[in-house]
């Protein structure tokens, strides 16, 4: 893994009926999900994002992210444009395993961090065969 | 007397010039698609992709790093020569079960020829919010000058 070289994987574009309010595409940020110790945490890659424009939403079994970044634009003439910046927005059903009172969500250097710790009764218990 | 019908078109070709118009549309439309915000790109496929805008004093670089610690990357300009090298690392987490993974993680090695020379001295580099931006000044003897001309 630390020998491979970064490959250029192109932004994808939200492929769905929602639209951006402002003028720039939206893209999915890609993101790693893992789970340890009975709690999940999601992390997305949204560069250019700040904690102001972050949004992080519960609705229901929907999770939903959403970045806006700033416009980049200095006035000059555009010699290399090999990227697009845009707004990110990505949907996650979660089930209510999720105890959605400890959700947290940090953000830094355009990587955000989510940790869902799963609700107690959600954990594996360990059940005691009694002997009779 | 003879009625003379004159072969007509099928009715698609009625108007030969709306036919015209309506295809010049498809097209566009067809172009606005693959050309469309988020697409018109003229991507080297080297890692990391970058967008360089010159104000004729300076080059503005910008490039999309998020979760680097700024000493994982390394700029170096010599002349008209842009080196941009670095590693992302993976994330260190043990004794987890990914769900999904689509953050990458490697080394990166971009060199790329901007169109003056700049001045190394002054050049400043900043990351904020995972995007790397870089200001390279024109150097002095890259600059035009202007020569007057003296009345005889």
């Amino acid at each position: 893994m630390e020998n491979k070289e970064m490959q250029v994987v192109e932004k994808q574009e939200v492929e769905s009926n929602v639209e951006n309010i402002r003028r720039v595409p939206l893209f999915v940020p890609p993101v790693d999900i893992y789970e340890s110790n009975g709690t999940l945490t999601l992390v997305a890659d949204m560069p250019g994002v700040s904690i102001e424009n972050l949004t992080i939403d519960l609705d229901k079994d929907t999770l939903t992210i959403r970045g806006a970044t700033g416009v980049e634009e200095t006035g000059g003439r555009t010699l290399l444009r090999e990227y697009v910046s845009g707004d990110y927005y990505r949907q996650f059903s979660i089930s209510n395993l999720i105890d959605r009172e400890k959700i947290d969500a940090s953000i830094k250097d355009g990587v955000l961090r989510l940790t869902l710790p799963k609700a107690e009764s959600a954990k594996p218990r360990k059940i005691e065969v009694k002997a009779v | 007397m003879a009625i003379i019908n004159f072969p007509r078109f099928p009715r698609l070709f009625n108007d030969p010039f709306q036919e015209i118009s309506r295809m010049k549309r498809e097209m566009d439309r067809m172009f606005e698609s693959l050309s469309g915000p988020g697409q018109m790109l003229l991507g080297s496929g080297v890692f990391p992709p970058l967008n360089i805008e010159d104000d004729g004093e300076n080059l503005s670089v910008h490039a999309e790093l998020p979760g680097m610690k700024p000493e994982d990357i390394e700029i170096s300009v010599e002349g008209n020569t842009l080196i941009l090298r670095g590693e992302r690392k993976p994330d260190s987490v043990e004794n987890v079960n990914y769900h999904r993974r689509e953050r990458l993680a490697g080394r990166f090695h971009k060199a790329i020829t901007l169109p003056y020379e700049v001045n190394s001295e002054g050049v400043n580099a900043e990351y904020r919010n995972g995007v790397l931006k870089l200001n390279l000044p024109r150097a002095e003897h890259a600059k035009a000058k202007r020569i007057d001309v003296k009345a005889a």
